[in-house]
C-alpha cells in the first residue's frame, strides 16, 4: 500500500459566506478503505463531492495519480475512473436496472452492447440483484436500489469508488444488505472513501478511520486507535454519543 | 328550409373539397408540432449547457443564449397570422417578387411558433426532473449532451407529452390562419365554400365538426403514447419461465465460458 491513488491538499469549500471545509489534507492509496466519520454539517458530504468535482472547490488541489483534477485532466474521463454511490441512489429513472449498468460502459467507455452487458450481468450478480435485472428503479425496494447503484459504479470499472452515505436513506434489515456487498468490495481489495454514520462498519470493515469535525479532519488512524483508545475531546464525545445508543 | 338540408347541399356540393384540405392541416401540423418539438428540445439542451470556463465559450453561449431567449420573446408574443404574412411577405418583398411555396411556408410558420412555446415547455420538463439523476449520470462521467440523450430528455419527454399534446391540439386549429397566405386547408376549402354556396352557417358547421373529429382523434392518439411510455406497471423475474428473453441469456453466458 505505497502508491497514492487520491491526494487532497489543503481543500477548502466555502458556500457565499459560510465556510464548509477549512483546510482538509489527506491521501487514499490502492486498496485501502477509509471511513469518514463526524456530525452531520461536520463538511463530510460536501468533500467527497469534491472529490468528484460535483462541488468545485474554493481552494487547494486535488491530485490524482499526481495529476489535478481541475487543471490537468479531463473532468469526465476522471469522473468515469472515480466512482460514487450517492445516499439517495440517482438510478436513472427512465432505464430499467440493465440499462442503468450499461448506459456509462456504452456511452462513456464505447463498449459495444453485448460487452457491457455482459459486464452488468457480471456485477449485477455480485450484488445478488439478477432477477431484478428488467425492473425499472421505482418498482425496487431502497436496499435493491443502492445494490444496483452499486453494480452500475463498479460496471465502469473504477479504480475508486466514493460512497456519500450509502444506508441513511435506508431501513436496519436493508442497511444489511447494503454494507455486506460494502464489506465483499473492500474485502475484495477495492480502494474506497466511504463517509458513513455505520460506526460497526466503519470499526470492522475500513483500513482508516478519519473523523471530521467543523470543516477540519479533527483525528484520523486505525480503527482500533480511534474507536479504541481516541486522542481529541471531540472524537471522544461524538463516539460516546453514538456507542450508548 | 331546415339547417340540415342546407347542411346536405353544402356537403354535396363542396364536401370533397373540404376534405381535400384536411390533409394539409393534418399535414402542417403534425410537422409543425414535431419540428417545433425539436427546436423546443434543442434550445432546452443549449440552455442548460453548465456555464464553460473559458472564456471564449462562455460568451458564445451568453450570446446564443440571448438569440434563443429573443426567439421565444418574439414569437410568443406577436400572433402567428400576422407573422405568416411578414415571413411570406417578407421574403417576397426581398426576393423581387418571388413567393415561396405555400406548405412548406405554413410548416415553416407553424414550426417557428411552436417552437418559441415548446422551448418554455422543455425548459420547465427540465427544472422539474430531480437533481440526482444529473448527479448519477455527471458521477460516471456522462457530458452534458451524453446526459440529455440518454437521461434527462427522455424523462422529459414523459413529462412535456401533455402540454405538447395540447401544443398539436392548438396548432390543427391555428393552420387556419394561414389561409391569410392562401394556404389551401381546411378552412380555406370552408370559407370557399361558404362564398360559392351563400349557405355560411352550413359551411362553417361543416368545418367546425371537421376540425372537432380532428382534435379529438389526436388527443386519444397521445393519450394512448403516453401510456405506452408510461411502461407496464409489473416486470418479468429474471429467470422465471415468463422470461422469454433469460434463455437467450443463458445460452451467451454458456458460450462466453467456454
Amino acid at each position: 500500500m505505497s502508491e497514492n491513488i487520491i491526494e487532497i491538499k489543503h481543500l477548502k469549500k466555502d458556500f457565499g459566506n459560510n465556510t464548509v471545509l477549512k483546510d482538509i489534507n489527506f491521501s487514499i492509496s490502492k486498496g485501502e478503505t477509509i471511513s469518514v466519520i463526524g456530525s452531520s454539517g461536520s463538511g463530510k458530504s460536501t468533500m467527497l463531492r469534491c472529490v468528484n468535482l460535483l462541488e468545485t472547490p474554493t481552494g487547494g488541489e486535488i491530485l490524482f495519480h499526481g495529476q489535478n483534477i481541475q487543471t490537468e485532466l479531463d473532468i469526465s474521463k476522471y469522473r468515469a475512473k472515480v466512482g460514487m454511490v450517492f445516499q439517495s441512489f440517482n438510478l436513472f429513472d427512465n432505464l430499467n436496472a440493465l440499462g442503468n449498468c450499461m448506459i456509462g460502459q456504452t456511452s462513456v467507455l464505447g463498449r459495444d452492447k453485448k460487452t457491457a452487458e455482459k459486464k452488468a450481468m457480471e456485477y449485477l450478480e455480485k450484488v445478488g440483484m439478477t432477477p431484478y435485472i428488467n425492473a425499472k428503479p421505482r418498482q425496487l425496494s431502497g436496499g435493491q436500489k443502492q445494490r444496483v447503484a452499486i453494480a452500475r459504479t463498479l460496471a465502469m470499472d473504477p479504480e475508486v469508488i466514493l460512497f456519500d452515505e450509502p444506508t441513511s436513506a435506508l431501513d436496519p434489515e436493508m442497511v444489511g444488505e447494503v454494507l455486506s456487498v460494502m464489506k465483499r468490495l473492500s474485502e475484495s481489495g477495492m480502494t474506497m472513501i466511504v463517509v458513513t454514520h455505520e460506526m460497526a462498519f466503519a470499526r470492522d470493515v475500513s483500513d482508516r478511520v478519519i473523523f471530521m469535525s467543523d470543516g477540519l479532519i479533527c483525528e484520523q488512524g486505525t480503527p482500533e486507535e480511534v474507536f479504541g483508545s481516541p486522542k481529541r475531546e471531540e472524537t471522544k464525545s461524538f463516539l460516546s454519543r453514538f456507542l450508548n445508543q | 328550409m331546415s339547417i340540415f338540408s342546407d347542411i346536405a347541399i353544402v356537403w354535396s356540393k363542396y364536401g370533397t373539397q373540404i376534405l381535400s384540405g384536411i390533409g394539409n392541416t393534418v399535414l402542417i401540423s403534425i410537422a409543425g408540432t414535431l419540428i417545433g418539438l425539436l427546436i423546443g428540445l434543442f434550445n432546452g439542451v443549449i440552455r442548460t449547457v453548465p456555464t464553460p470556463k473559458n472564456p471564449v465559450s462562455r460568451a458564445f453561449l451568453t450570446v446564443v443564449n440571448w438569440i434563443i431567449n429573443a426567439y421565444v420573446e418574439v414569437f410568443r408574443g406577436t400572433p402567428m397570422m400576422v407573422q405568416a404574412m411578414i415571413i411570406y411577405w417578407g421574403y417576397a418583398y426581398m426576393n423581387g417578387g418571388s413567393t415561396l411555396p405555400l406548405i412548406p411556408s405554413g410548416i415553416a410558420i407553424v414550426s417557428i411558433n411552436t417552437g418559441a412555446y415548446i422551448t418554455e415547455i422543455v425548459r420547465g420538463g427540465i427544472i422539474s426532473i430531480d437533481r440526482g439523476q444529473f448527479e448519477g449520470a455527471m458521477s460516471i462521467g456522462m457530458s452534458h449532451f451524453k446526459t440529455m440523450i440518454h437521461i434527462i430528455i427522455p424523462q422529459v419527454m414523459r413529462n412535456i407529452l401533455p402540454s405538447v399534446s395540447n401544443e398539436f391540439v392548438v396548432n390543427i386549429k391555428d393552420t387556419s390562419v394561414l389561409n391569410v397566405i392562401g394556404v389551401t386547408e381546411l378552412y380555406f376549402y370552408a370559407a370557399s365554400a361558404a362564398k360559392n354556396s351563400y349557405k355560411l352557417f352550413a359551411s362553417y358547421l361543416i368545418a367546425c365538426a371537421i376540425y372537432f373529429c380532428l382534435t379529438f382523434t389526436v388527443t386519444r392518439v397521445l393519450r394512448l403514447i403516453e401510456k405506452k411510455i408510461e411502461g407496464k406497471a409489473n416486470y418479468t423475474v429474471f429467470g422465471s419461465q415468463s422470461d422469454s428473453v433469460s434463455e437467450i441469456h443463458i445460452n451467451e453466458e454458456e458460450t462466453a465460458n467456454v
